[in-house]
């Protein structure tokens, strides 16, 4: 009984030990808040078209139904790293051919249409999101947010922040490369 | 005493109010309920803190959902279960018991039985090795004579 007791101190030391180990991990991000809506169906929603811009609405059915998994980008006019992400976005779909649809946060419009007649517009479908109500449908923490979602409208995969950078665009293609929507070995 | 107290004061928690003139609800039983509800919904910008105090963007909106959703008829269970639909477990303060939580939940109890069990062993031996040095019965009477005799000596 006696030896027993004597190794406790080095189970306890051996289980923080392991704690403090686990949370050493630099890939692992406290911060991450998992998603609800992983393999589940893409929320229902209607929006409307930007005021002023020819793209046309988006609504829940336009993610339904597409020969490939599709983009769905959550970008505002007024989110500085929107900007740096579009360039990689615009990309997707010139190189890849990806279809890339836009939920546009809490902007005005005439900043919107600003915004993308600088940039440039990738989007096949913009819906105009003025109150935030269909952010909170897409479990929205912040603008950018991006979605890859498959042809029966399954909501695939979820990015938090920017597309941006090396770590950020190859775990994005992965994610692409899983759910079909690129081919492997596809380079953009 | 007048300074005592002040700084008495300086130590309670500043009450953050995050809460906007324009949210509130004018039933105020309604909007005391809006409050509670919304302290028990975490702001998923700052992961810390409850909507009710919390200025960011989306936690003004989930906070003017909750009213809405008040107002609509819904039960403060209905209000919960509703943003829980959409943000998952993250977004209750109080975490939910079940299975991706049940470490989180059980790790307490298990270390207050597995301390308690240690607890009990070391007393338990030590008692047992009291009982073993302890003297014998000849010893005893031997140790009670001795302290009578000596302490009739002191009466004296």
């Amino acid at each position: 009984m006696g030896r027993i007791l004597a190794f406790i101190p080095l189970a306890i030391a051996a289980i923080f030990g392991g704690f403090f180990l686990w949370g050493l991990n630099p890939d692992r991000d406290p911060n991450n808040i998992p998603s609800v809506l992983i393999s589940q169906p893409a929320p229902e929603f209607d929006l409307a078209a930007v005021d002023g811009l020819e793209t046309p609405g988006l609504s829940r059915a336009d993610l339904v139904g597409n020969p490939r998994p599709v983009i769905v980008n959550v970008f505002a006019s007024w989110c500085v790293p929107c900007r740096a992400e579009h360039g990689v976005l615009t990309q997707m779909v010139e190189k890849d051919g990806l279809t890339l649809f836009g939920i546009n946060y809490k902007d005005k419009p005439e900043d919107a249409t600003k915004w993308l007649a600088e940039l440039g517009n990738p989007y096949e479908r913009i819906g105009s999101d003025l109150s935030g109500r269909v952010g909170i449908e897409w479990g929205l923490s912040g603008v950018p947010e991006t979605f890859i979602v498959g042809s029966d409208g399954t909501v695939l995969f979820r990015y938090v922040g920017p597309v941006v950078g090396e770590t950020a665009i190859s775990t994005f293609r992965e994610a692409l490369i899983q759910a079909g929507a690129l081919a492997r070995g596809q380079n953009g | 005493m007048r300074y005592i107290a002040f700084a008495f004061l300086l130590l309670l928690p500043v009450t953050a109010l995050a809460v906007e003139p324009d949210e509130m609800l004018q039933d105020p039983v309604l909007e005391q309920r809006a409050r509670e509800i919304s302290r028990e919904l975490r702001c998923v910008v700052c992961q810390n803190q409850d909507i009710d105090s919390s200025n960011a963007g989306v936690a003004r909106d989930l906070r003017i959902l909750v009213r809405e959703r008040l107002v609509a008829g819904d039960s403060d269970k209905e209000v919960i279960a509703y943003i829980h639909a959409r943000y998952g477990d993250y977004v209750l303060m109080r975490p939910p018991l079940n299975r991706a939580t049940l470490a989180l939940w059980m790790v307490p109890f298990v270390f207050a039985l597995v301390s308690l069990l240690v607890g009990w062993t070391v007393i338990s031996r030590s008692r047992r090795r009291a009982a073993a040095t302890g003297f014998s019965d000849d010893e005893k009477a031997e140790i009670a004579r001795f302290i009578e005799e000596n302490a009739s000596k002191d009466g004296s």
